[in-house]
């Protein structure tokens, strides 16, 4: 629990400013800040609640989840629904290929976002303002679901990782954080090395590249991350089992429940019991690689975000 | 004329190797972008599958009078409208305010800690956000034991129409907050301080500072906001949508965009779902451009 008490230390530490506002704090505002304190402990809270009630679910034994006694932590604890869903070949299966179409899509949209973004910057450009407005003109309208479904059929690329990989290729939002960053840097360097004999293409991959190794991290991570993450596209262009993605294997999983249940078999079953568990445990497993890589990412997506809004 | 000519003859001649760099995402924003738009023409004509991507031989606007006169299109247009209000409504102000609480801790560490915790949401698939909503409001899950405890009766939440708003809305609120409150942080930091010394001066108290100086200060950022939530209005959470709602709840659950799936692609009926869907589009891109327009007048706050 926070309190006011855990707020001094760090007061003091910041010297001589106790408060921002003001000399000495009122009584007024220390109230607030107490309530203040008790309303972010609830959010944390309730953000963390169902990460911690999924945990439980996922290591408890069946009985007692149904009887709805799971909450916090695991009642009955045993480890037989991992083993289950890890001796799944079809869930390791389904893992790489998200693990595969992830890294191609990744692939294809960072080079055409950084060669877009890398033209779109030069303010000297001819025409430039149009290769701007095709871009941004996307964001507020789009084809809609069907003619982009008929055109990706008709391209013959249903099953293949390219229906993931190309439809996907350039996020508006991230072309104009790459375009942001690239017209911030200097533009001596790239002259005096245009002067020195290096071309366009040479200037981009021996310059200017190196120099935005902290954008082309960031870049990598929003679109691996979204690629990750993704499920409707593959969902909507895979037709076997053995080509899905892992989001797609936990859809199948979570939404046979809701058709079962839709079918009146709310009957506590032995296969509605295995249920249970196999679905939280399957949620673990995915969430897994995201909550690991968590704690590093996440200042490279909050600059990325300030970036892209300082322009957007 | 002949001047534009020859300016764009030296540019290319100067910067062609540029331009060359621009061919492959054109290419992109052609065919996949702009093809669909231009797609859309078999709202109006016969499709066969199989055949050309634009359709066979057009048939005027009688998809259009066919979803006009559709009790199920109706249905599905109220539903993204009250969705997509509730969704505006509860989930723009509240990352607002979470940044102003934010705003005021003193420790460092911990507000640093909420915020890491607040943004974790964002960083999950849409998949397993569903999977959790699944899980909680299942018979045996967490809410349903709180409605037990408090001597309620346990029901399935996610099959009952009427709950169905307030799942969505409440699971989107949790989604986004956190993430929401970055832009607003960021604009509070560029706040000039002398402002507050100056309120405090004249005798405005804490909440009088925050009225007059720190809401004024990010209002730019609140607009630009509006205006973006706007745009998105008429797209609700079909992702979302598709993954929890059943035909038990498709009353108060079903969406343009989930319609659009469902007579599209599941039935087939493309040029009927093509037709729904430019709708939709339509609509999406005059609220933008409107709301762009009327803030542009009346606060002086645009997109471009």
């Amino acid at each position: 629990m926070v309190t006011a008490d855990t707020l001094k230390p760090a007061r003091r530490g910041r010297g001589i400013r106790p408060t921002r506002r003001g000399i000495r704090p009122s009584k007024g505002y220390r109230a607030f800040q107490v309530v203040n304190a008790v309303i972010l402990t609830g959010v944390v809270i309730v953000t963390l609640y169902p990460f911690v009630n999924i945990v439980a679910r996922s290591m408890s034994d069946q009985a007692s989840i149904i009887s709805g006694e799971v909450n916090l932590f695991p009642k009955g604890f045993n480890l037989t629904s991992y083993e289950h869903v890890m001796s799944d070949p079809m869930f390791w299966r389904n893992y790489r290929n998200t693990v595969y179409y992830t890294t191609v899509a990744t692939g294809v949209a960072l080079i055409l976002t950084t060669t877009y973004a890398y033209v779109l910057s030069k303010r000297h450009l001819k025409g430039r303002t149009f290769l701007v407005a095709v871009a941004v003109f996307t964001m507020f309208f789009n084809g809609g679901l069907i003619p982009n479904y008929v055109l990706v059929t008709t391209l013959g690329l249903k099953n293949s990782v390219w229906a993931i990989a190309l439809p996907n290729a350039i996020s508006v939002f991230n072309l104009l954080v790459m375009k942001a960053f690239f017209e911030s840097l200097p533009v001596d360097l790239e002259e005096a090395a245009a002067v020195d004999g290096l071309n366009t293409y040479g200037i981009l991959l021996r310059i200017v590249l190196p120099l935005s190794k902290a954008i082309v991290a960031t870049m990598v991570l929003f679109y691996a991350v979204s690629f990750w993450n993704s499920w409707f596209s593959a969902f909507l262009y895979m037709d076997r089992q053995e080509l899905f993605p892992v989001t797609v294997y936990l859809r199948n999983l979570i939404a046979g429940s809701t058709g079962a249940e839709f079918a009146g078999a709310i009957a506590e079953t032995d296969e509605a019991q295995v249920d249970a568990t196999i679905k939280s445990v399957t949620i673990v497993l995915t969430t897994l690689p995201i909550l690991t890589v968590y704690p590093f990412i996440q200042r490279y997506f909050v600059s990325g975000i300030m970036l892209g809004a300082v322009k957007g | 004329m002949r001047k534009g000519r020859q300016s764009w003859r030296r540019a290319i001649r100067r910067d062609w190797q540029l331009y060359s760099l621009a061919i492959l995402p054109m290419l992109f924003f052609l065919t996949f972008r702009y093809l669909p738009m231009i797609g859309n023409v078999i709202a109006f004509r016969r499709f066969r599958p199989g055949g050309s991507i634009f359709g066979e031989y057009w048939v005027g606007l009688r998809y259009v009078k066919m979803f006009l006169t559709d009790s199920t299109f109706w249905n599905v247009f109220t539903n993204t409208l009250v969705l997509g209000g509730l969704t505006l409504i509860v989930c723009f102000p509240l990352p607002i305010v979470l940044a102003l609480l934010l705003n005021e801790v003193r420790t460092r560490y911990l507000k640093r800690f909420v915020q890491s915790v607040s943004y974790l949401p964002h960083f999950l698939s849409i998949v397993i956000v569903a999977g959790m909503i699944m899980q909680m409001l299942s018979v045996d899950g967490v809410v349903n034991q709180i409605v037990d405890a408090l001597g309620g009766e346990p029901s399935a939440f996610l099959q009952k129409p009427e709950w169905f708003r307030t799942i969505y809305v409440s699971s989107e609120a949790w989604q986004t907050v956190g993430w929401g409150t970055i832009l607003y942080l960021a604009a509070l930091t560029t706040i000039d301080q002398d402002l507050y010394e100056a309120a405090r001066i004249d005798g405005a108290n804490r909440w009088r500072q925050t009225w007059h100086v720190t809401l004024p200060g990010i209002r730019p950022t609140m607009v630009t906001l509006l205006i973006l939530n706007i745009g998105t209005f008429m797209a609700v959470g079909f992702e979302k949508i598709l993954l929890i709602y059943n035909p038990l709840t498709y009353e108060t659950a079903d969406v343009i965009s989930t319609y659009v799936y469902r007579v599209g692609i599941v039935s087939g009926n493309l040029s009927y779902a093509a037709a729904i869907g430019l709708f939709e589009s339509i609509i999406g891109l005059v609220l933008v451009l409107s709301a762009n327009f009327i803030s542009r007048r009346t606060v002086g706050t645009s997109l471009w």
